[in-house]
């Protein structure tokens, strides 16, 4: 890992999991001795040279990183405004970021004894680059995923299959990334001695987000050390969507400790402002309605709910981003002020993806496709003499079958 | 953007040394007299608001009228990662039919009218946290509730909880689970009151055909570490399992058996007499174990 920048000594969270009053742990008596198992190994792996070693070898050699950080030329003269970089995280094996996390989780499991790993998938990124890791490693591997989701990436489905994992479709609730969640623990619940619950965002019981964000903060490092090679200074915005939020947070943390550097985190606006419309926990200020501080799967967030407490549907053409909570780093951020949260529509993203493809080359993942369509809206306002970086968390392969309903 | 309570925020502070709030409550003095009758006590789970929440009044008293010692009444919610499908459908339906914490909690105040029952309020943290801590506790121990358990409230968050419950005389139960240390068991039932609900196998909630093979060993462990009655839970459903926990436990809890009941029934009627039929069928079981103690007169 890049250790020439490192700019923040990061105080949360602190021993009990807490980023400010976010986060902790709140599951079944059961899976508190797995948890606490997996910060005893995380601590000792992240003191382990050897583990980084190995850990850095398959990130260069398997994963293909670093990703480049690239002029996005076409769209700064397009926009007329602030000079635009792109971090090609969709570069990545597999297609999206969340492979760091699925090598770095995928080698705590070896070190754990574990033989089987467990995963949720809402767009399928997360569910193929576990599946990926899974037959690196020689792990068997099932991943839960809503039946809607399914539905609107199957392709993924089948690259799970082919990389030879379970897939099993969820039924409940909504269909979607939250109730593969609940069954992804479910499983792991039952079959918590053999079993590594591989979970995929900043999100779930303590010690998850912060393992997550751990395993993405090479993608801000990265982005730190390029932009300041290429500029000599840093950016003034960061752009990058959130569903859970893990490739946002892997971007934002290497520049928390700069004052100057501004960071949006864009959520899923949906079709509309009211509950079940929309999976916008932060998006406040935008009229959002729903979103009060509350427990689900395992942590203390900001979560869309009725006033009685029962978990609300969500609605976003992105199934990576249809989750009604957010990770608790980020609600956090957003009591501080530190970081600003927005939405953007169904809309809005497939214009921007539409967008990016035509003047850049590059077809998004809905999901990212959602800090596209802010960075769109924001640049041409802003002095041609600013800098932003967008976190391109993914590529949009996945999503034909939902965009070429609008070409 | 902080209008909502954190779970902290309590008037009780959470460290403060609260005693064991109803040593002569219903739940203590129910144990108590199952001791002295060397007999098992039976724990019913039932999901309020399923099919409705007046079905749920006549199924609680036909079961506590059966032979029910406690009753949980289920607390429905949107997602129980903890339960199997029984009880998840269950709570669909409970939800489907407008069920909110307080209307359960309007259930225990119908229930305790006519009956001295001990309940407890069996519910995910959420629509507790929702509600606030301090207006659930002044409700629910107003409308005649005995204790509380929140499944997915670990004792490591219960700081405050625990001494908002025990302010007003709510007994607190925790669960403890097989993979449970010896140091995390002791902690648990330290925090615990009424008694001590032990999650017989890793797994979700719902029947199972055998009980674990490790379950004497593991209830010999608890038992080494905590004074508390002990009931066993999950995969609990016949009376067999029922007969062979004599021996081994204070308590067995029964849910999704019951609740399949309930889902099967034509009518409120007809789930209150396959309840009751139940209960019954389950607490002969408790009474004539094969296993129970010797000292236990035949």
């Amino acid at each position: 890992m890049s250790s020439t920048v490192v700019p923040v000594d990061s105080v949360v969270p602190d021993t009990r999991g807490r980023y400010g009053p976010y986060g902790g742990r709140y599951v079944p008596e059961t899976l508190m001795a797995p948890l606490e198992e997996l910060e005893r190994v995380y601590a000792d792996a992240s003191a382990d040279p050897a583990f980084h070693a190995q850990l850095d070898t398959l990130l260069h050699d398997f994963a293909g990183r670093p990703t480049p950080l690239q002029f996005a030329a076409r769209l700064t003269e397009h926009l007329g405004g602030a000079r635009i970089y792109i971090k090609r995280e969709d570069l990545l094996h597999t297609g999206a970021h969340k492979i760091n996390n699925c090598l770095g989780q995928g080698l705590l499991a070896v070190r754990m004894g574990k033989k089987r790993v467990i995963a949720e998938t809402g767009a399928g990124q997360h569910g193929v680059a576990t599946a990926t890791v899974a037959a690196l490693l020689g792990l068997s591997c099932t991943v839960y995923m809503g039946t809607e989701d399914m539905e609107r990436q199957r392709l993924n489905v089948n690259r799970m299959r082919l990389l030879g994992s379970e897939v099993i479709g969820v039924d409940s609730g909504s269909r979607t990334l939250k109730d593969a969640i609940n069954e992804a623990m479910r499983d792991w619940v039952t079959n918590v001695r053999t079993s590594h619950y591989l979970l995929g965002s900043v999100l779930g019981a303590h010690p998850y987000p912060q393992i997550v964000r751990d395993f993405h903060k090479i993608i801000g490092e990265e982005a730190r050390e390029q932009i300041l090679a290429r500029e000599k200074r840093l950016p003034d915005f960061l752009f990058a969507c959130v569903g859970g939020g893990s490739n946002a947070i892997g971007l934002f943390n290497a520049f928390l400790g700069d004052a100057t550097v501004k960071m949006v985190g864009v959520e899923a606006g949906g079709r509309g402002k009211s509950l079940g419309e929309h999976a916008a926990r932060l998006a406040t200020a935008r009229g959002f309605s729903g979103a009060r501080p509350g427990v689900l799967q395992g942590t203390y967030t900001y979560v869309l709910q009725t006033a009685d407490g029962q978990i609300a549907t969500t609605h976003s053409v992105s199934a990576g981003l249809d989750y009604p909570a957010i990770g608790p780093e980020h609600a956090w951020l957003a009591d501080l002020g530190r970081a600003e949260y927005t939405a953007v529509t169904n809309e809005e993203a497939i214009d921007a993806a539409k967008t990016l493809a035509r003047i850049e080359g590059i077809i998004p993942a809905l999901e990212s496709a959602h800090a596209v369509a802010e960075l769109i809206r924001r640049a041409p306002k802003m002095r041609k003499s600013e800098i932003v970086i967008l976190n391109l968390s993914g590529r949009g392969d996945k999503d034909m079958e939902t965009l070429s309903r609008y070409v | 953007m902080s209008e909502a309570a954190t779970p902290e925020s309590s008037s009780a502070a959470g460290g403060r040394a609260s005693a064991v709030p109803t040593a002569t409550g219903r739940i203590a003095r129910r144990f108590r007299d199952l001791a002295a009758a060397g007999e098992l006590g039976l724990v019913a789970y039932i999901t309020a608001g399923d099919p409705s929440l007046d079905a749920t009044e006549k199924i609680v008293l036909a079961a506590a009228g059966a032979g029910a010692d406690i009753i949980e009444l289920g607390v429905p919610f949107s997602d129980p990662v903890a339960d199997g499908p029984t009880i998840q459908r269950a709570s669909d339906r409970a939800l489907r039919a407008g069920t909110t914490l307080a209307g359960v909690i309007d259930v225990v105040r119908r229930v305790r009218s006519r009956s001295q029952v001990p309940l407890i309020l069996f519910s995910y943290f959420n629509p507790i946290l929702q509600m606030g801590l301090d207006q659930f506790a002044d409700a629910a121990a107003a409308a005649g509730a005995d204790g509380v358990l929140a499944t997915d409230l670990t004792i490591e968050e219960a700081g405050g909880y625990r001494g908002v419950m025990h302010a007003r005389g709510l007994d607190t139960i925790f669960l403890a689970a097989p993979t449970s240390t010896d140091e995390r068991l002791a902690r648990i039932a330290e925090f615990s009151s009424g008694f001590l609900y032990l999650i017989s196998r890793t797994g979700v909630t719902g029947t199972r055909d055998a009980l674990p093979e490790d379950l004497p060993a593991l209830a010999r462990r608890v038992r080494r570490l905590t004074k508390l009655p002990l009931a066993v839970g999950f995969g609990i459903s016949s009376p067999s399992h029922v007969s062979v926990l004599g021996g081994i436990a204070d308590a067995a809890v029964v849910g999704s058996a019951l609740v399949a009941e309930i889902e099967k029934a034509a009518s409120a009627e007809d789930a209150a007499n396959n309840v009751a039929e139940r209960v019954r069928i389950l607490k002969r079981a408790a009474r004539e174990g094969v296993s129970r103690r010797s000292s236990e007169p035949a």
